[in-house]
């Protein structure tokens, strides 16, 4: 079986900051991870590698600095690292960034692909499902587990608001995971230094046969108008009371906007 | 294209086992008020299996239009029957806006229904307003929720969005209120379907829904214990509130992912929002800020959840809560 994990190298969001005076993200500092669903993704087609003796690929578009992340996958126990970087990939919105994967999907060989639900930096949960799309195949979103009949069948566990879906599809198809599906392993010793004497593939523009204008900020049907930070409210007013007082001041309050 | 010959804006109509999804009855009041703008009609798509009966009530609450494809294939939701249905419905009547709710339904259909149509998708949208150039004007969180951006799709129809249960408002329904039900038959291309539901299962999970809760009483990590988060829970009872909590809470398996506020979680806006030892984390304060009223009870004066709250506490809420408790009771 060969598998390929979509993964994407993100700012821990958790870390962000807001700078006060500007309103811009302070990004200086912040470390760059694999991004957590598909990180949960990975050690999914782990576990069939260890099973039913898989190949693992690990696909990531991004700045040439994402490589760490494939080093990462690599140490983990992929197989293979492709790095898809190209200026004219650069300022894709989803639509635009599923066109650029698929197109190097197309040239590898895979039974099953792997990507996130979604990612921490834009929580869309877009790129995996248009993939799908492009490359015409089904497609199962919010996968909570995942097995393989040692033949051709997966049966898919899919999370849903009340509960779960239980859903059977053929390989070839394409699943979002979810980080809490799967803990992941942590990179071997051995791994690491194995992982950064191996190559990473650099893949670009030529090597995907996709026409440039579904590429890049030109290929994007959304366009960001302007990014601002949010406007806090004006505060209200903050008491510091005892208990009893406390008890007091929110009854009060509460019976004044007509909530109790 | 020819953008002009796009009209109208369409709303996603999600039901399960039957029942019209409350998500979608929000976002036909907001259809309402951007159509309203445009001069344009509300049109509601309902997909399902017998569901043809509803859609009276979706011209009640707002809808001008009614599109229904009732078959077999539709009776559950996977994903390409249903985009087999959207992408016919895109084809025949060229919607210029299509709204979704983002649920785990509408986040694995609009996105694979936008790259067959090849147009723009904005996820999760917490404002959707008409811009001086008739553009939808998308505005979402960003970067976990550290900053909102505001996102329109110029050239490519129809524009569409998604936006999550308990964002928007619905319109109070209006028995008066007239409209035309059309039904139409997809042509299905079986071959495609490509996954096989087994069945659906309900967990006890399912069974509270802190998006639709009027009062909700929301424990942080300030609650401390599973003891101190029942004592919200008491105080829940006595105010016929639902509990939540934030990610802290979660993590520490003291309640479940289900009852999460947060960019992570989900987005609420009841009528008071009552964060109790909440410190107010902006990845939190994505999925609340916009509660009606907002009383926080926290020891640390410094805490950025006062900078939200229309009523700050600074206190311990283990000594606070209990006693709010038996004065209610009163």
């Amino acid at each position: 079986m060969k598998i390929i994990v979509c993964i994407k190298q993100v700012p821990d969001t958790t870390e962000i900051k807001i700078n006060p005076a500007t309103g811009t993200l302070i990004r200086e500092g912040v470390p760059s991870i694999m991004n957590p669903d598909d990180k949960g993704g990975l050690e999914m087609a782990l576990e069939l590698k260890e099973k039913h003796n898989a190949h693992i690929t690990v696909l990531t578009m991004g700045p040439p600095q994402a490589d760490s992340i494939l080093r990462e996958a690599m140490s983990m126990g992929a197989d293979r690292a492709i790095l898809l970087t190209d200026k004219r990939f650069a300022g894709a919105d989803t639509l635009a960034t599923s066109h650029a994967l698929a197109g190097a999907l197309r040239k590898l060989d895979f039974d099953l692909i792997i990507t996130g639900r979604q990612a921490i930096d834009g929580d869309t949960a877009q790129v995996g499902p248009q993939i799908a799309e492009h490359l015409g195949l089904p497609q199962v979103t919010y996968l909570r587990d995942l097995s393989f009949d040692g033949n051709k069948t997966f049966t898919l566990t899919r999370e849903t608001e009340e509960g779960y879906q239980l859903l059977e599809a053929d390989a070839p198809c394409l699943v979002t995971v979810l980080a809490s599906a799967r803990k992941a392993r942590y990179m071997r010793v051995r791994g690491i230094v194995e992982a950064y004497s191996r190559d990473v593939e650099i893949w670009g523009f030529e090597q995907i046969e996709v026409n440039e204008e579904f590429l890049g900020l030109k290929g994007s049907p959304t366009q960001v108008k302007k990014a601002f930070a949010k406007d806090m409210k004006s505060p209200g007013s903050v008491y510091e009371a005892e208990p009893e007082e406390a008890v007091g001041i929110i009854i009060s309050k509460l019976k004044e906007k007509f909530i109790i | 294209m020819n953008k002009e010959s796009y009209t109208g804006v369409y709303v996603f109509i999600e039901q399960r086992e039957g029942q019209i999804q409350m998500v979608s009855l929000e976002l036909l009041g907001k259809a309402r008020q951007l159509a309203d703008t445009l001069n344009q009609k509300v049109v509601a798509v309902l997909a399902g299996f017998h569901v043809s009966e509803h859609a009276l009530s979706l011209i009640h609450c707002g809808a001008d239009h009614i599109v229904v494809a009732d078959a077999p294939e539709l009776e559950h939701y996977t994903t390409e029957p249903y985009a087999q249905t959207l992408a016919r419905v895109i084809d025949l009547y060229k919607p210029s806006i299509l709204l979704i709710g983002a649920t785990t339904i509408g986040r694995d259909l609009g996105p694979r229904l936008s790259a067959r149509c090849q147009t723009g998708l904005t996820a999760d949208c917490t404002r959707l307003e008409i811009g001086d150039d008739s553009h939808l004007l998308m505005t979402r969180p960003a970067f976990g929720g550290n900053l909102m951006a505001t996102i329109v799709c110029r050239e490519h129809r129809p524009q569409m969005a998604t936006v999550r249960p308990g964002v928007m408002r619905r319109c109070d329904p209006d028995e008066k209120r007239t409209g035309k039900i059309d039904k139409i038959t997809i042509p299905f291309n079986h071959s495609k379907f490509g996954v096989r539901l087994i069945k659906t299962v309900k967990e006890s999970k399912g069974k509270t829904d802190i998006t639709q809760a009027r009062i909700l009483i929301s424990g942080g990590r300030g609650v401390g214990s599973a003891e101190g988060f029942e004592k919200l829970k008491e105080l829940a009872k006595v105010l016929k509130a639902e509990v939540s909590a934030s990610r802290a809470l979660v993590d520490a398996g003291i309640t479940d992912h289900n009852h999460q506020v947060g960019q992570t979680g989900k987005t609420v806006r009841p009528d008071l929002y009552l964060a109790c030892g909440i410190s107010g984390a902006i990845q939190h304060l994505a999925g609340m800020e916009e509660s009606d009223f907002i009383v926080a009870i926290n020891k640390d004066k410094g805490a950025p959840i006062f900078q939200v709250a229309d009523v700050g506490i600074v206190g311990d809420v283990n000594r606070i809560i209990p006693l709010l408790t038996e004065r209610m009771k009163r």
